[in-house]
């Protein structure tokens, strides 16, 4: 946008200054409008999310009473969430499952993406499809023997179970960013590497993962989005042990649950740390969630 | 030179094979036993609520579930969540994606805030919509159309499924956004200028110029969220459990119904079948197209 303006700016310049003047007002004026319509929007479709935030200082009283901007904040919501309804057993069951699959998915995903990568051979290109096709599989039509089996092994409600599935959920996902990362790097370093005498390990551990951290870390934190806020399998394979923040917060559902402002608090704890990763990430995830297709 | 690196390609054969073992195996295992068992059950006559009525059911599990018209329900109601989601963020996350676009002051902030609800988990989404934004007393939205002198809508008794629909569409907005925006920037702005040059106004330039630019992301946009829309769960879960009667029920929440809730193996498990076939036919086309943009 900045670079298309500039480069009319030289027919701009042989204009008489009277002329310009007015010119800019418009731009300026326009760019008002925008601004007012972007940020209407903007709010409108972040207002959910900020009046639940609000909720959450309030109490269960003013809760439920008119919608108001006007009360005075207070923590009890956040104090009964915390001590009584143990929140803290659910968010740690949340941690562990995204974060421990999502180091699980990278160690499996790394070789794989370094090898598609970097040793392309004739089957690399069905091999990426087919992993893409594996994620089509719509989860309701393996909810039958996914949940027969887990009983039978006795991992129903547990955290490992949880971290089996969601690892096979987002394996895909991860070995196709990766694969994209690596794809970016330039070959000769690790070519230059090679030639010093540096082993596949050191290759791998020296040169790839620091050059493509950024690109790691981001599609790192998208499977922890996508483990954190994963709400099929949680909801189906858990009860009381294993039950991460999805879980919990969905018992809140039952008509005796129904408390708007301990809801609110808890949904914000739930929703507070990935919102800061997608916020940080939004751009690079692009790649992960379209399988390289729009970057 | 020469040598070490032909000798290279056939060692790195076997070196990328082995590299990626873990991951093809592991995947495949993941696919071929569940997908497998689905497909044997449901030619089996299994509910565990029956331990002595077992063996081979043929065709019976589809037959019972062609003839019930739960099914039909079921994919009607499928079909209305798919088709008026995607409607709404296709067409929402296009114009937001070019008003965003745009240059105005703290665009950066503002979009931030535009794609917030796509990290929100689906249980939260849901519940904060029907409570806090629906609730035919104390909501935002009753309170927003009694400001206005009209009669409160009591949401999830009178429009249950526009109001899911709703909320799965406050949620994948951002997302088409997202990515609509994403592919806006690879938007050639001299062609713009050029266009504005020739005297285009903005509505040529969207319909000539960004339309078409936009084509592969849209239908990109189009296919993914196909496919998880297709099995909406935890939405309905948390506010409607399929209800009132099948008014909310589609084809995941009656698989659900069916397996969890009346332990019926055999019918449950061609239901599964069928929500395969069906998210199989939308993601050849996602998979040819992904590939054809492997080879560029």
């Amino acid at each position: 946008m900045t670079t298309a303006r500039t480069k009319s700016l030289p027919s701009s310049h042989a204009a008489p200054l009277t002329q310009r003047a007015p010119w800019l007002g418009i731009l300026r004026s326009r760019r008002l409008w925008l601004g007012v319509l972007g940020w209407s929007v903007a709010l409108l479709i972040f207002f959910p999310i900020f009046w639940m935030v609000l909720t959450g200082f309030k109490t269960e009283a003013e809760a439920i009473a008119e919608p108001s901007l006007v009360f005075s904040p207070t923590l009890e919501s956040y104090d009964a969430v915390q001590n009584r309804a143990g929140y803290a057993r659910f968010a740690i069951n949340s941690v562990v499952v995204a974060f421990g699959s999502t180091l699980l998915a990278l160690l499996i995903a790394i070789p794989a993406a370094y090898s598609m990568a970097f040793l392309p051979t004739r089957r690399t290109k069905g091999t990426l499809l087919w992993m893409l096709s594996t994620k089509m599989l719509p989860p309701v039509g393996v909810l039958v023997p996914i949940y027969l089996l887990f009983r039978d092994v006795g991992l129903l409600d547990t955290r490992t179970g949880l971290v089996i599935v969601y690892t096979l959920m987002n394996l895909p996902i991860v070995v196709w960013m990766l694969y994209t990362f690596f794809k970016d790097m330039p070959r000769d370093i690790l070519e230059a590497g090679r030639m010093d005498g540096a082993s596949t390990l050191q290759e791998v551990l020296y040169l790839l993962l620091p050059l493509t951290l950024p690109g790691i870390a981001s599609t790192g934190l998208l499977s922890v989005i996508l483990s954190w806020n994963e709400a099929f399998w949680s909801l189906n394979l858990t009860s009381s042990q294993a039950a991460p923040l999805t879980a919990y917060i969905a018992s809140f559902s039952s008509p005796e649950g129904l408390f708007w402002a301990k809801l609110s608090a808890a949904s914000t704890m739930a929703i507070a740390p990935i919102l800061v990763f997608g916020w940080l990430t939004q751009k690079q995830m692009v790649r992960g969630l379209t399988f390289g297709a729009v970057k | 030179m020469n040598k070490t690196r032909t000798s290279g390609r056939t060692v790195g054969g076997l070196r990328s094979l082995s590299l990626q073992a873990p991951a093809v195996s592991l995947l495949l295992l993941w696919m071929l036993i569940p997908l497998g068992m689905t497909l044997w059950f449901s030619f089996q006559r299994y509910n565990l609520l029956m331990p002595g009525m077992t063996g081979f059911a043929g065709l019976e599990n589809y037959e019972y579930l062609f003839t019930d018209p739960a099914l039909w329900s079921a994919m009607g109601t499928t079909l209305l969540m798919v088709g008026w989601v995607l409607a709404i963020t296709v067409v929402g996350g296009t114009l937001l994606a070019v008003l965003f676009q745009q240059e105005f002051m703290g665009q950066g902030i503002a979009r931030v805030l535009a794609i917030s609800p796509f990290f929100v988990m689906p249980t939260v989404s849901a519940l904060v919509w029907k409570n806090m934004m629906m609730h035919p007393a104390n909501g935002v939205l009753s309170w927003l159309v009694e400001l206005f002198g009209l009669p409160a809508v009591d949401w999830f008794s009178s429009l249950p499924l526009t109001s899911i629909i709703i909320i799965v569409a406050w949620q994948w907005l951002p997302f088409a956004l997202l990515i609509l925006l994403t592919a806006l920037q690879s938007l050639d702005e001299d062609q713009v200028e050029a266009a504005r040059m020739d005297g285009a106004g903005p509505i040529a330039i969207f319909f000539f110029i960004t339309l078409p630019h936009l084509k592969r992301a849209i239908s990109v946009v189009i296919m993914i969220e196909m496919i998880f829309l297709l099995t909406i769960f935890a939405e309905i879960f948390v506010t409607t459990s399929g209800g009132p009667g099948l008014a909310t029920t589609n084809l995941a929440y009656l698989i659900y119904i069916r397996a969890l809730l009346d332990f019926d193996v055999g019918m449950a498990s061609a239901g599964g079948v069928i929500a395969i076939i069906l998210a199989n036919i939308v993601a050849i086309f996602l998979v040819r197209m992904v590939a054809k943009n492997l080879e560029s």
